[in-house]
């Protein structure tokens, strides 16, 4: 069994003007330390995703179906006690921005050891010596002096940092990071990036990656998800989708990157934007902006209008597409006729 | 919002605008910006300034030193990027440049005229000729007026002769040749997405037909998919108008594709001016080199990137000598107390390291 098991994962947000679907059909499976990427646009749904893992959906958001499942157990169903038993404690968040994520009037020592010592049964005293551990592990430099600094006195890049050391402090299982570099510099994410990846495969820690930055997944995941107006739209293995992706979407964001593109030329370009939650298109979601939509013969795919497209498998990769399973269809019964 | 709504222009026409563009190239320098400096007080006014120290009143001044001592110059119809990590300065020239700040010492000369000591009456006739694009399309669309509106302002102050018939017709011209239906201009700036705002602000600095854009990173508040289409957008722009720009990111990818040549900052200061190809095939200065090996990329070599020391220091107390000592792998003690300035070498490149101009490097 998986050590993360994600079914059916169904969010809402009761608004006023109706009720939003902000993540349908989730389903995911993170073995012990496995690395999986989340990808997608703003408004894709990741960072909803996320929240949801940990059941951390607040009003007027509610997990409306599906379950969570992490070592047998089911995290959505379960008490608020015994939830905060498997948060920040067998799985730990790492959020966009440090300058939010830590407490402007603890020092870093004191938000350290208090977290320590409401999951374990510590001194203070072994509390701060698993934090200074933490901090060197972490290579921030002179960590004994940091354990007293505020929060502001730390630059972005120390402070995210320090946000690691946070997240390793009780040893989990899971690591989810959304955006963690986002908020820094090149030269600051990459050493960062590098860092998790390294505390990662030292202790064998699952990590669940959300980020809108193709090459950041590229390097440091295994598998990859790739989300759309809520939805996984492909799934699989990172390098076979990275190298050849089969939904439109993914290939239209892989070739919409600079590097793709010869220098001066026109960049490849998806048209129009993502459709707002509350009012997407009948059918598969992308299909306004999808230019596979019409068959051969020039007449549009009714099902790519009509239909929710479901996953068909592609390699090791699942999609979610009406052209690649009509494909997959057409070269099957080829095959049967020959 | 429709998908339908963005529609993109079409350029069939590339071939022979790209020829022209590049015939252009070799032309003569637009933009000149001599050793341009810009200090930010943090002490406050002279008030504020004054302390008791040891029963007596001293008067104690601090700055931040954002921009040291910048020699750029922009020809003619290329597209200088000017890249760099956040607090370097490059947000700094580019405001220095159109006149939103004033520079603390330095020069800035455009197309042969000083225009950094001014005033704003005289300035009127260069701001038609240089207009500027910012990074949140959010924050910088007034969100009392309409799209009409907007795009309608700058021609009725940069052109007052202009009949209510001439304004609307470049209005609407402007309009179709960022993608935006010219219906759409009774609507609000918070009633479009981010990709679409970004498109009616080019649309606004494209109004008045300007020669000289600086768009301090107009693309990086995007999602990727629509940053493909600003950024094509913009290039296209640039073949149609023959437009010059200063184009301020941090995102070398962008740079590399976009670029025709590249200042890499540091600190308040240049450290290489290069072509875009040259730098990227072969980057000089060490900062250079760390800042292109930290691209993520797509394949599948794992991070690799040269690790620097430490991190960018305060540029309220400037390192002494080269800015960059601290972190350098080559630094040496003559790095610690000599400031390189720049250097052409052979192939035209100029870079501002003692140990490229030592042969350490």
């Amino acid at each position: 069994m998986a050590l993360l098991e994600v079914n059916q994962l169904d969010v809402r947000f009761a608004l006023r003007k109706g009720e939003v679907r902000a993540l349908r059909d989730i389903n995911f499976t993170l073995e012990r330390g496995e690395r999986l990427g989340i990808v997608g646009e703003s408004g894709a749904g990741k960072s909803v995703a996320a929240f949801a893992l940990l059941n951390l959906i607040a009003k007027p958001g509610f997990i409306a179906g599906g379950e969570v499942n992490f070592e047998g157990q089911t995290l959505n169903t379960m008490s608020e006690r015994r939830l905060r038993k498997v948060r920040g404690n067998r799985i730990s968040m790492i959020f966009q921005d440090p300058m939010m994520t830590l407490n402007p009037v603890l020092s870093i020592g004191e938000q350290m050891v208090e977290s320590l010592k409401a999951h374990r049964r510590i001194s203070t005293k072994r509390a701060r010596a698993i934090a200074l551990d933490k901090l060197q592990q972490v290579q921030i430099p002179s960590p004994e002096t940091r354990l007293d600094q505020y929060p502001h006195e730390l630059s972005g890049g120390m402070r995210q940092r320090i946000i690691i050391a946070i997240a390793l402090l009780l040893d989990p299982d899971i690591i989810i990071a959304d955006e963690p570099t986002t908020a820094l510099d090149v030269t600051i994410q990459a050493e960062i990036m590098a860092l998790l990846l390294n505390l990662c495969e030292q202790h064998n820690v699952g990590l669940i990656l959300i980020t809108h930055d193709l090459g950041v997944v590229s390097q440091v995941t295994q598998r990859m998800l790739v989300m759309y107006a809520g939805r996984v739209i492909e799934q699989g293995p990172t390098r076979e989708i990275i190298n050849d992706p089969q939904h439109p979407y993914t290939q239209g964001l892989i070739n919409a990157l600079p590097q793709m593109a010869t220098p001066g030329e026109q960049l490849n370009q998806i048209r129009g934007s993502m459709p707002s939650l509350s009012n997407l298109p009948g059918g598969c979601a992308f299909h306004p902006r999808c230019d596979f939509i019409k068959r051969a013969d020039g007449q549009t795919r009714p099902a790519c209008v009509e239909q929710v497209p479901g996953f068909v498998t592609s390699g090791n990769c699942q999609v979610a597409c009406h052209m690649v399973a009509e494909m997959q269809e057409d070269r099957r019964l080829k095959e049967e006729g020959q | 919002m429709s998908a339908t709504a963005t529609r993109i222009p079409v350029t069939e026409t590339r071939g022979d605008q790209t020829d022209a563009a590049d015939k252009a190239q070799d032309a003569e320098t637009l933009l000149e910006i001599h050793d341009l400096e810009k200090r930010f007080s943090l002490s406050g006014d002279f008030l504020d300034q004054l302390r008791f120290k040891g029963g007596k009143l001293v008067r104690k001044q601090e700055h931040v030193h954002a921009i040291n001592g910048v020699n750029l110059n922009i020809n003619r119809s290329e597209a200088l990027c000017v890249v760099g990590e956040s607090g370097c300065g490059k947000s700094t020239v580019a405001r220095t440049v159109m006149g939103l700040l004033s520079p603390s010492a330095g020069e800035i000369h455009y197309d042969g005229t000083r225009i950094d000591n001014l005033s704003s009456r005289q300035l009127l006739p260069f701001r038609k000729r240089m207009q500027m694009i910012f990074q949140n399309p959010y924050a910088s669309l007034n969100p009392r007026m309409t799209i009409q509106q907007t795009l309608e302002e700058p021609l009725r102050l940069h052109h007052p002769d202009w009949n209510r018939q001439q304004v609307v017709e470049q209005v609407e011209q402007v309009m179709a040749s960022v993608g935006i239906d010219p219906d759409w201009g009774k609507r609000f700036g918070h009633e479009f997405s981010g990709g679409q705002r970004q498109r009616i602000a080019i649309a606004r600095a494209l109004a008045v037909d300007p020669e000289f854009i600086v768009a301090d990173e107009p693309i990086s508040a995007l999602d990727v998919s629509i940053q493909a289409q600003v950024l094509n957008l913009l290039m296209d722009a640039r073949r149609e108008r023959n437009l010059t720009y200063l184009f301020i990111t941090h995102d070398l990818a962008v740079v590399e594709h976009f670029g025709t040549r590249v200042a890499v900052m540091y600190l308040g200061t240049v450290c290489e001016i290069a072509d875009t190809a040259t730098l990227f095939a072969k980057p000089r200065h060490p900062y250079t080199q760390a800042l292109l090996s930290a691209i993520p990329r797509l394949e599948d070599d794992g991070p690799q990137h040269i690790r620097l020391e430490g991190e960018v220091p305060t540029p309220v107390n400037l390192p002494s000598g080269c800015v960059f000592h601290g972190r350098c792998p080559y630094a040496n003690a003559r790095c610690k107390q000599e400031v390189p300035v720049l250097q052409t070498q052979d192939d035209g490149v100029r870079v501002a390291c003692h140990a490229v101009e030592e042969g350490r490097l």
